[in-house]
């Protein structure tokens, strides 16, 4: 049933979005597959910002089409089809589980270029791209161990895969740095956008007397939640401070601008390969939203240690790190490789959580 | 620990709030035999409209007033589809979800993102400050009062007031009450509004009490753990109380689990409502006199009037 609603949606957004987009024929096409609305404020709303910094920068020579709410998985396949045959030259498929679709779609289009979000999988004509988000969540760690009263953090996190832990492990790593008292309570929602299931989360958390909210979902309910009880908390994916002046601490937020802007650029040199690119805040593809609600000392903490990592003299995952049974996995004076932080499936020692298999 | 429980109790009664709300609508509706599958997409309709309603006027009590009727008008597509046209309200019933849904993402385009004041707890001055009982007691958001208000009426209604007789019997056997002189049609039609107007109104607790924002989809199934609970609460409205804190409650204590990082698997808890229901069906069914007494007869047969 949902699948045909969601269909439909398709079909009428395709519809829609491509009649807005066949006028002058000598620009590049650059065609964006969506998960959900632009206005979610979250995943979606952020690569909405970087497609419309592609405009902005080379609107005389690019012309862009998006496709919204397309369901992961074989559906998105027409989606992503669709777009090739209208004649764009470069499709960004921005979410995981467009992966397999997005490979099937270039096979048939090898003259396309496509580029999808946050996959492992890469052939000629498909790139991959995602962002270290854990080096903002190492700062948002920082911040926690210096402001929270009752050291303790509530987590709310999404689905047990690599790029989650890891942003738990930085999150906790960072926290421990200034205050090894934090306590980290996780709890899983296995959802990525379910607003009231978030706001249960947190307010669960709070109940249990964390007084700091920091989530790996998409909406702004946990944020909300965190804001009618005056507890602090962090926004995700994107500056969420117009949901609560008072409760955000900062937000990671994900800058796909100039990723996009460099690859569209590349197509029209006719210099794009197929690449792997896994860019954080040296690249400015993470970037911190303002540091508010706290004093000026934290602020200046954070802003120095979103500094430090940005120029490479602080690594997150800098050792000596141990897991949860003692093992030393980083020795001191190693970084965590990027095949170790890729594959991450384990708790770093501290993290007050079982980590589900 | 006491503020702890307090709080899990606190935090479970606002779970369980929209879950009586599209319930006891819903178990109205069936206990005049009629069965309307629509109930998620009538929450949704309501917790759209509702939501905008607010971001226009400003207006909280507009807002419920938006829920209550829009729901209730998604319910009279039912209504006439089924009442008067005869289709099949299984069908009819799930079709009306889907295009709840449908409606809902459609008017809600224009929402995504935007932000509300919310409806708050109450404060009374030293009531709600009693140690313990005052937060249990006087410390909810209003809707919460008025679910249970609901709860208490429909079951005065359906057992001590004519009317309630009525439609009751309506609901067990539609060719005598016809016979006896009474409209079941109309009967029936009333009984669908209801169940759409309090099912918009569990939407808005959503939209605009449970998370102050409008998301597509954002009541997530919540409309069929509706249906499921009125078959819980065997058509009773005083075990939906019983079934919807059982109900909204398993999620958050399952959550509390977690976080308390007492190690039980998340999946597990979720499942337990599910399972209870699944008792509570195999319990009523095993007994036919049981099941005459509870399940109304008529449930989900279209009436037509033989003479």
């Amino acid at each position: 049933m949902k699948k045909m609603i969601k269909l439909t949606a398709i079909a009428l957004a395709s519809a829609l979005a491509l009649t807005a987009g066949t006028a002058s024929a000598d620009k590049l096409k650059v065609g964006f597959i969506y998960l959900g609305p632009p206005g979610d404020h979250g995943w979606t709303y952020a690569h909405d910002q970087g497609r419309l910094a592609l405009e902005k920068e080379l609107g005389d020579h690019v012309q862009t089409t998006y496709v919204e709410n397309v369901p992961e998985g074989p559906d998105s396949e027409r989606a992503i089809a669709k777009l090739a045959e209208t004649g764009h030259e470069l499709i960004f498929t921005t979410s995981f589980g467009y992966m397999e679709p997005t490979l099937k779609v270039a096979k048939r289009f090898p003259n396309v270029k496509f580029e999808h979000a946050t996959g492992y999988q890469r052939s000629d004509n498909v790139s991959t791209y995602v962002a270290r988000f854990y080096e903002g969540r190492y700062v948002q760690g920082v911040i926690a161990g210096k402001v929270s009263k009752s050291n303790t953090v509530g987590y709310i996190a999404s689905f047990p895969i690599p790029e989650v832990v890891r942003g738990i492990n930085a999150f906790l790593l960072g926290a421990h740095s200034v205050n090894p008292d934090i306590k980290l309570k996780v709890v899983w929602v296995y959802t990525w956008f379910d607003p009231p299931k978030e706001a249960d989360a947190a307010k669960v958390l709070m109940d249990q007397g964390a007084d700091i909210i920091t989530q790996h979902t998409d909406s702004t309910a946990a944020l909300q939640a965190a804001a009618e009880r005056g507890v602090h908390a962090f926004g995700q994916a994107s500056d969420m401070i117009h949901f609560a002046p008072k409760t955000q601490l900062t937000a990671n937020v994900n800058n796909w601008g100039p990723y996009y802007v460099a690859r569209a650029k590349a197509v029209l040199d006719g210099t794009w390969s197929s690449s792997d690119t896994w860019d954080g805040m040296a690249e400015g593809m993470v970037v911190m939203a303002p540091f508010t609600n706290m004093t000026a000392d934290v602020a200046e903490l954070a802003a120095k240690t979103a500094e430090s990592i940005r120029t490479g003299a602080l690594h997150p995952f800098a050792g000596p790190i141990s897991n949860q049974a003692g093992e030393v996995v980083v020795p001191a004076g190693a970084v965590a490789d990027d095949g170790m932080l890729a594959g991450m499936n384990f708790y770093v020692e501290g993290v007050d959580d079982k980590l589900p298999q | 620990m006491t503020e702890l429980l307090i709080a899990s109790i606190m935090t479970m009664m606002t779970a369980a709030t929209p879950l009586v709300f599209a319930a006891t609508g819903e178990l109205v509706a069936e206990r005049s035999g009629v069965l309307n599958l629509g109930v998620e997409g009538m929450m949704l309709t309501g917790a759209v409209f509702g939501f905008a309603a607010v971001t226009l006027t400003g207006e909280p009590l507009i807002g419920l007033a938006a829920a209550i009727v829009m729901g209730a008008l998604a319910s009279m597509i039912f209504g006439v589809l089924t009442l008067s046209l005869l289709s099949n309200q299984v069908a009819t019933g799930l079709a009306l979800t889907i295009f709840g849904t449908g409606l809902s993402a459609l008017v809600g385009l224009d929402y995504v993102g935007k932000t509300i004041e919310q409806i708050r707890a109450i404060h009374l001055p030293i009531l709600t400050d009693l140690p313990i009982v005052g937060r249990l007691l006087f410390g909810h958001d209003p809707l919460v009062y008025v679910s249970i208000a609901l709860l208490g009426a429909t079951h005065w209604f359906l057992k001590h007031t004519r009317w309630g007789m009525i439609l009751r019997a309506v609901g067990d056997s539609d060719q005598s009450a016809h016979a006896i002189g009474y409209p079941v049609i109309a009967i029936r039609y009333a009984a669908v509004a209801f169940g759409g107007a309090m099912a918009g109104l569990g939407g808005a607790y959503l939209s605009l009490v449970y998370t102050p924002l409008w998301a597509e989809n954002m009541t997530a199934g919540r409309g069929w753990i509706a249906l499921a609970l009125v078959v819980f609460a065997s058509w009773r409205p005083s075990r939906v109380l019983l079934g919807a804190v059982l109900f909204g409650g398993i999620t958050i204590l399952q959550l509390n689990a977690q976080a308390a990082g007492l190690g039980i698997p998340a999946s597990f808890m979720s499942m337990l409502p599910y399972i209870a229901t699944i008792v509570v069906l195999v319990l009523i069914s095993r007994d036919s006199t049981r099941i005459r007494l509870n399940a109304p007869t008529c449930l989900g047969k279209p009436f037509r009037a033989e003479r």
